[in-house]
């Protein structure tokens, strides 16, 4: 049991960090920190997929004289490319979640999900109709309610 | 002939970047770039249907480097009736008054026809992709332009559409985990290469986690029950016409890839036995049918009931999937098409109604269909559809359902089936009842009046598409479906 860990250490690490990852995203009340859970499960599966293309001994995959066409002596340079458009697309989505991060705490003063639920809770709802539409039609439902 | 699925793509994407790089200047350009980029790609998309339907499938081989080596897109039946479906949608959708629909006119600095446009390329790549991690890409590029477009609805949209960043982040990672462990054990991403790698090592357990993941990964991102915690949100704060194309188009782009990776990926072997995948697809979409249908009924915000709604009618999709047998597939299908065109209906009158009144609430409708009865009755038609009342399109789905159910001798998703007609009448009713039997009680709906044809347009069209695919049925799974069926049923 204990050599297939460590044989399997990078893997087991990996699986770490997922769980780590997946804790933060499901179970913090703080937006922030949900944001950082997961970062962490997207650099697990990163370094998952980069730990599939290891190989102890070969060496950069451009082909080499003395070593011929041995594709056992390279490595395989595909999960590195692929990694590498996931990279790109996740640092796409970090850049809107951090956006929406500065748009909420622009507004709520915190980054605490029970509060700013609070928050929204309490107010009517806005938003939704058209702006430059009647604004007097606007007020005359605001009155009804009251 | 082979670039098709190439051009579709191309058109979205190049129009997208035009519309971003016009709309500082004026916002009307960039409309208008948008409507030729939607239509352009609707026209494409209807000549691929003719052509795949005469000439067979289409497969673009990227670069000219065949497949495994190389990336391919493919149009075939399946995914050119998608593509159909998605364009069409996506089409009228921009159609609809951008004031009314996206909640505002837009600031010139904002770049929402680029968003549309982008959302719709990632949902074209998701349904042509030929390549599991292609398939990846596509979907995060569709994720983030929703993610942008959910937030353009107020404080709350922005809330909501973080949380659904956080969720369908997770469920695409979870696709990749997944797609990982099948390329380390195929050494192949190819989807075709990958379903002849798995056949001789179906019952391996990395091949069964791969699956897993992956089933999980995107049942979250369809929001199959209980993965849906993040739909009503998002669905019921977006701008109405954003939420029109996520119900009608964004969430199926994910039951479609469910469908082809359990069909075309996934090894008949894993499908075998007790308990599999699809069945649990099956059974999780008739607790989500029930489940939605009931949230429904409880909801006072007209949006957010349908958003509630459109978590049961994904649940029918599920069920079809579960199935697994022709005729469930064809219902499970069929409900793509036809829930996309009433769920979107709705959501545009939703919009219309805001636009009209400012009210969102159903028990402030009380004779709305006084004041605004065409749209009123195109809502009807809509919702008469989803109930499932004989000659429009819902019926034939629920009956294509219902019929794969009894031959599956699955007597509990009959009894889900039958009972959803009621519940979903339920809501339904309630809706009705106020804006047809009342007088009007509000202020805002006495002065209403029936939006210009602008706004009407769009949903009239929706709504009689609900009637014309009713009766046009038939061509529709004789000419399209049965073969996308007996394509990716193993026989």
């Amino acid at each position: 049991m204990a050599d297939v860990l460590f044989d399997r250490s990078v893997y087991v690490g990996v699986m770490v960090l997922l769980a780590i990852g997946l804790y933060g995203m499901l179970a913090k009340r703080n937006l922030a920190k949900k944001l950082v859970g997961m970062v962490i499960f997207q650099t697990a599966i990163y370094l998952f997929f980069i730990q599939g293309a290891a190989q102890m001994g070969a060496t950069v995959p451009v082909i080499e004289q003395d070593l011929g066409v041995d594709a056992d002596t390279y490595v395989n340079p595909l999960p590195h490319l692929l990694i590498l458009t996931a990279l790109v697309v996740g640092v796409g989505v970090l850049g809107v979640a951090l956006s929406f991060l500065l748009r909420i705490y622009r507004r709520h003063g915190t980054f605490d999900e029970d509060r700013i639920a609070a928050d929204l809770a309490a107010e009517e709802i806005e938003g939704h109709t058209v702006d430059d539409h009647d604004a007097d039609d606007h007020d005359d439902a605001e009155e009804a309610r009251s | 002939m082979t670039a098709l699925p190439l051009l579709l793509l191309a058109v979205l994407f190049v129009t997208a970047a035009i519309a971003g790089l016009v709309g500082p200047w004026r916002q009307g350009a960039a409309l208008v770039v948008a409507l030729i980029g939607a239509a352009g790609a609707l026209g494409l998309a209807i000549a691929g249907l003719v052509v795949v339907q005469t000439q067979g499938t289409i497969v673009h081989e990227l670069g000219g480097w065949p497949p495994p080596i190389g990336i391919e897109y493919v149009l075939d039946p399946l995914a050119s009736y998608m593509t159909l479906v998605i364009t069409g949608i996506g089409l009228v959708v921009l159609l609809f008054p951008t004031r009314a629909g996206f909640d505002a006119t837009p600031p010139r600095r904002m770049p929402l026809y680029p968003l549309v446009l982008l959302l719709l390329a990632g949902l074209l790549g998701v349904v042509m992709a030929g390549d599991l991690f292609n398939l990846f890409v596509f979907l995060e590029i569709y994720a983030i332009a929703t993610y942008a477009l959910i937030g353009l609805g107020g404080a709350r949209a922005t809330f909501a559409a973080f949380r659904y960043l956080i969720f369908g982040t997770l469920g695409s990672m979870l696709y990749l985990l997944g797609v990982g462990f099948l390329y380390l054990t195929t050494g192949s991403l190819n989807m075709a290469d990958v379903a002849a790698q798995l056949t001789g090592i179906a019952d391996s357990p990395t091949v069964a986690a791969a699956f897993a993941l992956i089933v999980i990964g995107l049942a979250l991102k369809m929001a199959l029950f209980p993965l849906h915690v993040w739909l009503p949100e998002a669905h019921s704060f977006a701008p109405p016409a954003v939420a029109a194309l996520l119900a009608a188009v964004q969430v199926k782009a994910a039951a479609y890839a469910l469908v082809r990776i359990l069909m075309s990926v996934a090894p008949p072997e894993l499908l075998d036995g007790a308990l599999t995948a699809t069945t649990a697809v099956g059974w999780f979409g008739a607790a989500g049918i029930v489940f939605g249908s009931v949230m429904a009924i409880l909801q006072r915000d007209f949006k957010r009931m349908l958003a509630y709604s459109t978590v049961a009618q994904l649940g029918f999709i599920g069920l079809g999937i579960g199935l697994a047998n022709e005729q469930g597939l064809i219902g499970a299908l069929l409900h793509v098409l036809n829930h996309a065109v009433m769920k979107s209906a709705l959501f545009l009158v939703a919009g219309s109604i805001l636009a009209q009144t400012g009210l969102r609430e159903i028990p402030r409708f009380a004779g709305l269909a006084r004041r605004m009865p065409l749209t009123m009755f195109a809502a009807a038609l809509a919702a008469a559809s989803m109930v499932g009342v004989p000659p429009t399109a819902g019926f034939w789905s629920k009956f294509y359902l219902l019929w794969g159910s009894v031959e599956a001798g699955n007597w509990a998703f009959v009894v889900v089936i039958m009972a959803s007609t009621l519940l979903t009448a339920g809501y339904f009713v309630r809706v009705f009842q106020q804006v047809m039997t009342f007088d009007p009680a509000e202020e805002a709906v006495a002065r209403a009046v029936e939006p210009s044809p602008a706004y009407l347009a769009p949903v009239v069209v929706l709504g009689a598409g609900v009637v014309v695919i009713g009766l046009g049925n038939f061509a529709i799974v004789s000419g399209v479906l049965e073969p996308v069926t007996a394509a990716l049923l193993p026989l």
